[in-house]
């Protein structure tokens, strides 16, 4: 409990968090992230020499209050999912800091984080592969209930799967089937009972409806946000690179761009007040389904491709596609500013203009 | 639908089937569609996966494979029915290519990975067109040019893993209009590839198709897309049309429950917070031999007991010019 | 439609105010029968059906067999010895006077408990190596596999040759001898199938969830890695019993009054001229038995391989 009192007053302490941790009273952050990084280092050879690192996160920040949805959006390539892979501690993080209900995790050695591991909770993409093929459906919801001892006998494991089946929409009665008797979304439905299984406070959900058709992708975000309503405190961590989807479920969205965080803000503010230059060609690349709407949308044509996290550019990374750059651009990293209350934007114009409007 | 003239007319499809034997039976992927692409037109065919809008367009093409066969149907394009060529005969193989390409979803496995992209251009340029080697060089780095890939040139000598995702689509955007052809069926061109890469490429590909003034017909589960794009759509679904009209129509007046459906269960940008999603229940059908009935009686809102026991409704006219739709609940003229 | 959404139980109900239909997911969940797919395309091929017809045989043969021998195979009676087929001796008498016939249906006990011994230590162990060195990686796996490696060095048959050799003649030192020679095949099969199977999203849930790496290992990835090695076994098989016989034809297999078709094959080379038999009854066995194991194995391999899903 020392150490926890002792990390707050850090927090509180950096200047940049300053006023996040005055609007919101500090018991209510559940995640905290600061400057995550990871680097994959990239091997040759018979004796796996280092040439290279991919640097797939690059310093990311950012807080979670309890019971809210964070979108965290982006292209192929751009590091979502390996933030969600290093706050489960799948990937053990080069550098930087999480703090999970005020604790510091991201040093913690597998042993200690073992029992936390029920509490963070992931649904995977792939509604295929993130089921063994070779369990029963039931097995697969019960195994965080087993790995944790949570139950203490065999009526009870069979009723709290039960139980977990119905929350989900599921007949229990289909506990005994294999995974390839469910269709897609069926399947997604036996993911997030097993996410839930180990009553986590936090859920990480990996594009879990980009796999699943149009039809059925509405079930499972409905299903996602009738479980945060029905249960007190539940966060979600939501990784799609689908920015409708994103928008429609997400309290705040992240936009990502090669490893770091270049936007952060709510939908509305988002989708009427985009300021980064990537965040606008984003939202301008998607399309609505409406015809009318469509004509009159301008559209902002990047040019290129993004570039590789082995060797990404120099400053902001996305300098070399922006409409926007000046010279300072190739050569300063732009850090996340506050531009209004809950919008914070990683680019040095806004800085500029910031700086200017103070003057 | 065939009240039309061919006048104008590019492709007419009737009454096409397709089916799949396998294992478990016979799997009923196109099951009697027909649809009309006008030149110059963009047409959108939109379904979820498995309800037969690729296979249907493959048939076109006569791309079907064992255990794969097109049971019955006519293909007519520039007065001739395509399906009376054998898949492999010299006349099939000069339109495929030639007078209708195809763009594919994934340009890893439709690129020949063992042959520069230069040869993969130049050998449709050779073949359709008769031009000479140093002609169809010359034109393969016109066409890369065109597409946006950069020093064209010197790329022209390159294998396919020597590009990146969408590099590798912008070469297949540039191998299929590079014979000028009059149709282009492009099968989810940009699913595969990012939000701002998927932007890029379709104006690419609509800018590309325009100059050579051909039709497309855009194959996608993307309504956006198509609201975008296209001037008259498809909606298909278990291998049956079940609503065709003009993209406002169908946009503004949706008809079939499935359409209606879909229109509701896909979150979108510009709605307000808080709106909640009307989802469509149940999954979508098994092709294996299903019931005569309307194959979206399972999970259809508004279905009858006329709708159980009878066959699937034929398509019937609605509200717009060249609105119909497939269900017993709108007939007698009533709109949605 | 909106009360619909507040339903729990969704897919089983569907819209509730329409009263026709069955619960959609007893539509939905039709079960595949894997099982009858399977047995579908093993005996697809005639040959397969021949294969498993020996094998049938074989191990009937080689249960029942004091029943089925005419005589006793280790008895010697000089006074018969070199006799030609007959009634009395199916197959005639070898040198020693001994039935050739029940020597044969002795040789098949030996032949399986050779073949099933040695595919059953040494998939076991090449299993569990395999395992060890593709899950856990880093120095484990560059120990196991440079070992491996050491021992592929050598063509099977030669490292076999030497061990026995060093280890002596006798049925346990040629299990022994012919199992080390065969783990590399196992242990590199069980290697790279555990190397595919961990790059599944199930065993990074398992990770997400927990797991401990021994649970991981035996509950998930050694039920999803192990057909390809059960079509290893079955073909292995025949290596195995033919590597058995190139042994108890050099002397060095099967240690006399053991009964070996190898060794029976050595022994009627002298006489194949007078009495081919001798010889090519064992050879015969042999062969057919190796085939047979090839083929089921290759009907295996068919039946499994997940590619041609679809296509078969």
């Amino acid at each position: 409990m020392n150490e926890a009192r002792a990390t707050e007053t850090r927090l509180v302490g950096r200047p940049q968090d300053a006023e996040v941790s005055v609007a919101v009273p500090a018991n209510d952050v559940i995640l905290k992230v600061e400057d995550l990084r990871m680097y994959f280092p990239i091997t040759r050879g018979l004796l796996k020499r280092k040439v290279g690192e991919v640097k797939a996160v690059d310093g990311v920040s950012f807080t979670i209050r309890r019971g809210e949805t964070l979108g965290l959006v982006g292209e192929s390539g751009c590091g979502k999912t390996t933030v969600g892979r290093c706050i489960s501690r799948i990937y053990q993080p080069t550098d930087g800091r999480i703090w999970f209900e005020h604790r510091e995790i991201s040093k913690l050695a597998e042993k200690e984080f073992r029992p936390l591991r029920r509490h963070i909770a992931v649904i995977f993409q792939d509604p295929y592969g993130s089921l063994d093929p070779r369990q029963t459906a039931g097995s697969i919801v019960g195994e965080p209930l087993e790995i944790h001892k949570m139950v203490r006998s065999k009526a009870e494991y069979r009723e709290r799967v039960a139980g977990l089946f119905a929350k989900v929409g599921l007949d229990p009665a289909l506990m005994s089937r294999y995974p390839h008797e469910f269709s897609g979304g069926q399947r997604q439905r036996i993911g997030i009972a097993r996410a839930l299984a180990g009553d986590p406070s936090l859920i990480i959900c990996d594009e879990p409806v980009s796999a699943l058709d149009v039809s059925i992708q509405a079930q499972i975000i409905n299903l996602l946000m009738d479980l945060k309503e029905g249960s007190s405190g539940l966060t979600y961590i939501f990784i799609a690179h689908d920015l409708s989807v994103v928008k429609h479920i997400s309290d705040r969205i992240a936009v990502m761009y090669l490893g770091r965080v270049v936007e952060i803000t709510t939908p509305a503010e988002l989708y009427s007040n985009p300021i980064h230059p990537y965040t606008r060609a984003l939202l301008s690349a998607v399309c609505v389904p409406d015809p009318d709407i469509e004509a009159t949308r301008e559209r902002i044509v990047l040019e290129g491709e993004v570039p590789s996290p082995v060797n990404p550019p120099s400053g902001c990374t996305f300098h070399a596609r922006c409409p926007e750059a000046t010279p300072a651009c190739k050569t300063t990293v732009p850090k996340l500013t506050m531009v209004a209350e809950d919008h914070e934007v990683a680019c040095l114009r806004v800085a500029e203009a910031a700086v200017k409007e103070e003057q | 639908m065939c009240e039309a003239g061919p006048r104008g007319r590019m492709l007419e499809v009737e009454d096409l089937y397709t089916e799949f034997k396998i294992d478990q039976g016979i799997v009923h992927a196109v099951n009697g569609i027909s649809y009309a692409v006008d030149e110059r037109e963009i047409v959108g065919m939109v379904g979820e996966s498995g309800c037969g809008k690729t296979v249907s367009q493959l048939s076109v093409m006569q791309l079907i494979r064992r255990p794969g066969r097109i049971a019955g149907g006519k293909v007519w394009f520039e007065g001739v029915n395509l399906l009376e060529y054998r898949p492999n005969s010299p006349e099939m193989r000069a339109i495929r290519g030639g007078k209708i390409s195809m763009i594919f979803q994934e340009p890893m496995t439709s690129l020949n990975p063992t042959l520069t992209i230069g040869r993969q251009i130049t050998e449709s340029l050779e073949l359709h067109l008769g031009m000479n080697k140093k002609e169809a060089r010359a034109r393969a780095i016109e066409l890369l040019d065109q597409v946006g890939i950069p020093s064209a040139a010197s790329r022209l000598d390159d294998y396919p893993h020597q590009f990146s995702g969408g590099m590798r689509q912008r070469v297949m955007i540039a191998i299929g209009v590079a014979c000028e052809p009059k149709m282009v069926i492009a099968d989810e061109p940009t699913t595969a590839l990012d939000c701002t890469t998927q932007a890029q490429l379709l104006e690419l590909m609509l800018a590309t198709i325009d100059r050579c003034q051909g039709a497309l017909v855009l194959v996608t589960h993307n309504l956006g897309v198509v609201a975008r794009y296209a001037q008259r759509l498809y909606i298909m679904y278990a291998g049956k049309i079940v609503e065709e009209g003009r993209c406002r129509d169908i946009f503004y007046r949706p008809s079939h429950p499935y359409t209606i459906g879909l229109l509701n269960s896909v979150p979108r940008l510009d709605e307000a917070k808080g709106k909640r999603l009307v989802p469509i229940w149940g999954t979508p059908p098994n092709l294996i031999d299903p019931p005569a009935r309307c194959a979206f009686y399972p999970r259809c809102p508004e279905r009858t007991e006329r709708c159980r026991v009878e066959p699937w409704p034929e398509l019937k006219p609605v509200e717009g010019e060249g609105h119909l739709v497939r269900c017993y609940m709108r007939e007698g003229g009533r709109g949605a | 439609m909106s009360d619909v959404s507040e339903q729990v139980f969704v897919d089983q109900s569907g819209p509730d105010q329409v009263p026709y239909g069955r619960p959609l997911d007893a539509e939905v969940a039709r079960p595949v029968s894997e099982w009858r797919r399977f047995l579908r395309i093993f005996f697809q091929r005639k040959l397969v059906v021949f294969g498993v017809a020996v094998l049938v045989v074989l191990v009937v043969v080689a249960i029942f067999a004091p029943w089925i021998a005419t005589h006793d195979p280790y008895r010697n009676d000089m006074s018969k010895a070199l006799r030609s087929p007959s009634s009395e001796h199916w197959l005639g008498t070898d040198s020693l006077g001994r039935d050739t016939f029940s020597r044969l249906v002795y040789g098949a006990r030996t032949a399986l408990i050779v073949g099933f011994g040695t595919v059953a230590v040494a998939s076991v162990v090449g299993m569990i190596l395999g395992l060890l060195a593709g899950f856990l990686g880093g120095w484990v796996n560059a120990i196991i596999m440079r070992v491996m490696d050491a021992l592929m060095g050598f063509p099977m048959l030669v490292l076999a040759l030497l061990l026995a050799a060093v280890l002596g003649a006798g049925i346990h030192n040629v299990i022994i001898a012919l199992s080390i020679a065969t783990l590399p095949a196992y242990t590199r099969l069980m290697c790279g199938e555990t190397l595919s199977v961990k790059e599944n999203e199930y065993i990074m849930a398992q990770r997400a969830m927990g797991a401990k790496s021994l649970r991981t290992m035996v509950k998930h990835i050694l039920p999803n890695a192990f057909q390809p090695t059960l079509v290893l076994v079955t073909s292995m098989l025949g290596n195995v019993i033919l590597a058995e016989a190139g042994l108890s034809f050099l002397g060095i297999g099967i240690k006399p009054p053991g009964v070996a078709w190898g060794s029976m094959t050595a022994d009627g080379y002298r006489f194949l001229e007078a009495h081919p038999q001798l010889s090519f009854a064992p050879a015969l066995c042999i062969m057919v038995v190796v085939f047979a194991f090839n083929m089921v194995g290759d009907g295996l391999r068919d039946a499994l391989d997940p590619k041609l899903r679809g296509v078969l």
